[in-house]
């Protein structure tokens, strides 16, 4: 067990209340959890630590043209039962023919994940009745699958810091290829339930995970790291929300060195926000029911994402027979290699599995390797990149268009460009600032055409153009033609409206598309770096001559005092002004 | 359950033959869902033999009392496929499509003297044909002689995209050559087919058919398969359980019968699967989940399978041995009267009709029955012919040969003498037949 978990066990809180904590070596998560679980009596076990243990079953869509089995398309929210062969519909006397695309997938996953790919692989049909079946059977793997024994390392972070990051690795089971189901939809209201049989018999890969995993940041971690190999592979979109891929948990808790618990079922999990939190409750549940002596039923749970909680599912009661039978109209699934494949064979007839093994792309593990080896950066800082939706190819597409080094880029891209497309909710694919600008951006900065601040700034204003993005109609006609510098500096830091207002000029260019380049808006905005010597030395002198109190001091040999100074200088330029230069210019200028 | 149902689409073989040019006359009767053996389980009721109004059946019966109507005595057509058998028998149409899981189309062949054949199993396309085992089903050809019946195949047989279990090899239609020498043939004679039930005549029928063989110089050998013995209730679990599985998409949803019942979904399943199926096929489906259930599993279906297997490869040796062909009877009698059929049960009958025609599906073999002979009732009599897997070519040469002795003479002329048929259609006849009969 010590190697497994979360770095530790799970304990209850012992009548502290809410709010109490365990001791400090335990995981923030743990506690935060059964701080959440409230003061609750001491149990019978006392303060025998608690282990829980989670398996995961996902479903992840295969993303192909045509279903599994018929030749019906594939698509998202199409109209209802438009996408329905008879095949689909279970039309007496109809066959399954297996879709090829469906199985390179599943081979492409098995290997991914370092399964062993089984040669010849068997369907079963799993027999249930649901009004979203329509043959009373699923077509499934059961017996033999595609994949066996493969294994999945995800990394998560200690006590929820970046640079604490840990690697775990969770057993593969097995993959295995089935059919989706339709959808019911149930209206109460006039006692009726409505199908839609467009996602039936869409392709399935059924990934089964070990129960490595002891609690919901480590479910989660290891699903969003599939999530990224399947969306890697192209073998799935794996889009929770679209539920291309879905999870169910196998949940159980027990005292380290004794059997596993009765375990439950969370099923069709549809975030990996909602599974961290569902594996957590039903952890925190399962303890307190057996510290207040009851018992975990074997049971399946759905979990409620607006109460926070997991309940009862109500019908599926009670022990299926499933009733599993070998599929008698398909022939066994037999895959090649580049030995055991047939000479004068129809290649559009076999699935080669080292044809497909040679083709694999880069996995997330090595992409953020060569990250790190490439470019100098931080490991923690290549996991952001490869698990941020579009952000590693943005990053280095700003890469190869900058002379800047990629160790200062990706502090542009992670905290500046980063926060502000999570603020409005956008991937680095709908960024309103192309690659091409913020490398043009960074390249002025780079060459010392303006200076950091001014360029964060600017940087602002070009991010902040979205949000005002509405207000720029209303509010051109404020927009002010010549502003002294003094003004502008009043502007900028004291009105926001006016602030908008200037910052319009810098969006509505961009927005656009006219083509401006940041050095066009630079040059418009006055924003370079103040060049002239002659005009900086002005604006030194004006800054001493308003200081007395501080020069006096600094001539009295507090030299550190010149720093204000410095600041005092960067603020009447608005950044403008080389720090360097500054001081030479103070220094020269106080030693007069 | 499927009162009414009209597929929107047609069969691999319904189409294949559109395309051949075929002029398709019309749909046959069967058992609901292809389960019996007597053509007398159909929803639309019993099917007919032709043969009960042929002029020598009629003057053979004894009437057994005076108070019986005359046609009281009427025979079955054997089953499943019997209505497409009285169709060919009775000259309505060239040739019939018939399915064939235990003996479908060649028992009706028998009892109707026409020629059923079984063509291997993935030779010809299942799409289109509502399953009873998916493992057995063949489409079967029905037609007057083993010349037609060729070319039916030839047209039918070969891969389809949309049934995943026809082979890939492409199929080459051929013409029977008349063969002249058998002496290189060897003829396997299975001495468990020699069943308990097997009547004399048949039996007679069957030996007389070996010496033909013998005499022309081929040589005719006694050999065994010993796990026949097994086939019928091995094949009992594998169907009932498929079965099971391949009607559960038969609840009123999609298409189909549908009950009133609205009470909740399950309610409305129970009902119309209550009201749609017969008893027939409502004991199989549930026999069929019984072996299937988890604690039956192992000792029931996984058993039937390893059976299977076993029959299989009684084939296999003997085939392996030398032999070339198996010959043996079809049935086990030649067709009872309708009144006596139905006083055993569906189950009863299937398992006696079947036993020695089941095993083919079993093996997936090729198998044809040849009308042979006419029994001392004035009944058709039919023997048949197992081949190799995919040999179908060699299957009907031997069986062209043995349809062109003498046998086959004595049952054109008898054929001919069915009442109620006019010169005109004599006429017919000979033109879609040819000279060949």
């Amino acid at each position: 067990m010590a190697a497994r978990g979360c770095g530790g066990v799970w304990c209850r809180v012992l009548q502290r209340g809410p709010g109490g904590s365990c001791s400090a070596s335990r995981p923030r998560r743990a506690v935060a959890c059964n701080a959440r679980g409230g003061a609750v009596p001491l149990g019978q076990s006392g303060l025998a630590p608690w282990a829980a243990v989670v398996g995961l079953e996902i479903h992840a869509q295969i993303t192909s043209n045509s279903k599994l089995f018929s030749g019906s398309q594939v698509q998202f929210a199409a109209p209802p039962n438009s996408l329905v062969s008879f095949f689909d519909a279970s039309l007496p006397g109809t066959l399954p023919v297996l879709n090829r695309r469906c199985v390179e997938a599943t081979v492409m996953t098995g290997l991914a994940l370092n399964c062993t790919i089984n040669k010849k692989s068997l369907f079963d049909r799993k027999h249930y009745f649901y009004a979203d079946l329509p043959a009373g059977y699923q077509i499934t793997q059961q017996r033999v699958p595609i994949a066996v024994n493969g294994s999945l390392s995800y990394s998560l972070c200690k006590d929820n810091k970046m640079s604490q990051m840990v690697t775990k690795t969770v057993r593969i089971k097995q993959i295995q290829l089935e059919q989706d189901s339709g959808k019911s939809l149930h209206d109460d209201a006039r006692s009726q339930t409505l199908i839609d049989l467009n996602r039936a018999g869409v392709g399935l890969m059924e990934v089964v995970m070990e129960p490595d995993m002891c609690c919901g940041e480590e479910a989660a971690a290891a699903v969003r790291e599939l999530q990224l190999i399947l969306q890697t592979l192209g073998s799935s979109q794996a889009i929770m929300a679209e539920g291309q891929l879905r999870v169910d948990a196998n949940i159980s808790v027990h005292h380290p060195g004794e059997p596993y618990g009765v375990r439950t079922e969370v099923k069709n999990i549809n975030s990996i926000r909602f599974l961290a939190k569902a594996v957590d409750y039903e952890i925190q549940r399962q303890i307190k029911e057996l510290e207040n002596g009851g018992t975990v039923l074997n049971e399946t749970r759905a979990f409620d994402s607006k109460l926070g909680c997991t309940v009862p599912m109500r019908d599926k009661e009670g022990k299926q027979d499933y009733r599993f039978m070998p599929e008698p109209n398909l022939p066994p699934l037999i895959l090649y290699d580049a030995k055991s494949l047939p000479a004068n064979v129809n290649h559009q007839q076999v699935v080669n599995i080292d044809w497909i093994h040679e083709r694999l792309p880069d996995l997330p593990s090595v992409k953020r390797a060569k990250l790190v080896e490439l470019y100098g950066i931080l490991p923690e800082h290549s996991f952001t990149l490869v698990n941020e939706d579009g952000l590693m190819d943005f990053f280095e597409d700003v890469v190869k268009q900058t002379q800047m080094k990629p160790k200062k880029v990706i502090g542009w891209i992670l905290s500046d460009l980063l926060s502000h497309l999570k603020q409005h909710s956008l991937t680095a694919k709908e960024s309103p600032i192309s690659s091409f600008l913020l490398a043009d951006l960074l390249n002025l900065l780079e060459n010392g055409d303006i200076s950091s601040s001014a360029a964060k700034q600017q940087w602002a204003e070009m991010l902040d153009g979205l949000r005002a993005e509405r207000a720029i109609y209303t509010q051109r006609q404020m927009k002010c033609s010549t502003w002294s510098g003094g003004e502008r500096i009043a502007v900028v830091e004291t009105d926001p409206t006016r602030s908008a207002s200037r910052v319009d000029g810098v969006f509505e260019e961009l927005w656009k598309g006219e083509g401006k380049t940041p050095l066009e808006i630079v040059k418009e905005k006055q924003l370079e770096l103040i060049q002239d010597q002659e005009e900086l030395e002005q604006i030194c002198q004006a800054v001493i001559d308003e200081r007395e109190k501080e020069v006096m001091a600094i001539k009295g040999g507090n030299e550190k005092v010149i720093n204000k100074l410095i600041g005092l200088v960067r603020k009447a330029t608005r950044g403008r002004a080389n720090p360097l230069l500054v001081k030479q210019i103070l220094e020269k200028k106080l030693s007069e | 359950m499927l009162k009414g149902y009209i597929s929107p689409y047609n069969a691999t073989v319904v189409q294949k033959l559109l395309d051949g040019g075929a002029v398709l006359l019309g749909k046959t009767n069967l058992d609901e869902f292809a389960m019996g053996s007597g053509s007398t389980d159909g929803v639309f009721g019993p099917v007919r033999n032709p043969w009960s109004y042929s002029r020598q059946y009629k003057e053979k019966i004894v009437p057994r009392s005076d108070s019986e109507p005359e046609n009281s005595n009427w025979v079955i057509t054997g089953g499943s496929s019997g209505g497409s058998a009285a169709a060919v028998s009775a000259f309505t149409c060239f040739a019939a499509l018939g399915s064939d899981t235990g003996g479908s189309t060649r028992n009706p062949a028998a009892h109707c003297g026409v020629v059923g054949l079984k063509p291997t199993y993935g030779l010809i396309s299942r799409h289109g044909l509502i399953p009873l085992v998916n493992s057995m089903d063949v489409p079967g050809i029905l037609t007057r002689c083993v010349d037609d019946a060729a070319v039916v195949l030839g047209s039918l047989a070969g891969h389809d995209p949309k049934d995943s279990t026809t082979v890939q090899d492409i199929f080459q239609p051929f013409a029977l050559p008349s063969l002249t020498d058998v002496s290189k043939l060897s003829i396997g004679i299975p001495k468990e087919y020699h069943a308990p039930g097997l009547s004399s005549e048949i039996l007679a029928v069957w030996s007389k058919a070996a010496d033909l063989f013998k005499n022309a110089g081929a040589k005719v050998v006694e050999v065994s398969l010993p796990h026949t013995h097994y086939s019928i209730v091995c094949y009992h679990v594998l169907c009932t359980a498929e079965v099971a599985s391949n009607m559960a998409r038969f609840d009123g949803l999609e298409y189909g019968h549908r009950s009133d019942m609205n009470k909740s979904t399950e309610s409305m399943y129970a009902a119309t699967r209550r009201e749609g199926f017969s008893d027939v096929v409502r004991g199989r489906i549930l026999s069929g989940n019984y072996f299937l259930l988890k604690q039956n599993y192992e000792d029931y279906f996984v058993k039937a399978q390893k059976v299977r297997r076993l029959i299989a490869n009684d084939f296999v040796k003997v085939f392996g041995s030398g032999v070339d062909i198996l010959l043996t009877p079809t049935t086990l009698s030649d067709a009872v009267p309708y009144v006596e059929f139905i006083k055993e049960d569906n189950r009863t009958r299937s398992t006696q009709d079947d036993i020695l025609t089941q095993a083919a599906n079993m093996a997936g073999l090729p198998a044809v029955n040849v009308p042979t002979a006419l029994s001392g009732r004035g009944l058709p009599i039919g023997l048949q012919f197992i081949g190799r897997s995919f040999q179908e070519k060699q299957l009907l040469t031997v069986a062209k040969w043995f349809e062109k002795q003498e046998m086959k003479y004595l049952l054109c002329i008898q054929i001919l003498q069915i009442s109620g048929y006019t010169h005109h259609q004599k006429d017919e006849f000979q033109t879609s037949s040819g000279e060949r009969c």
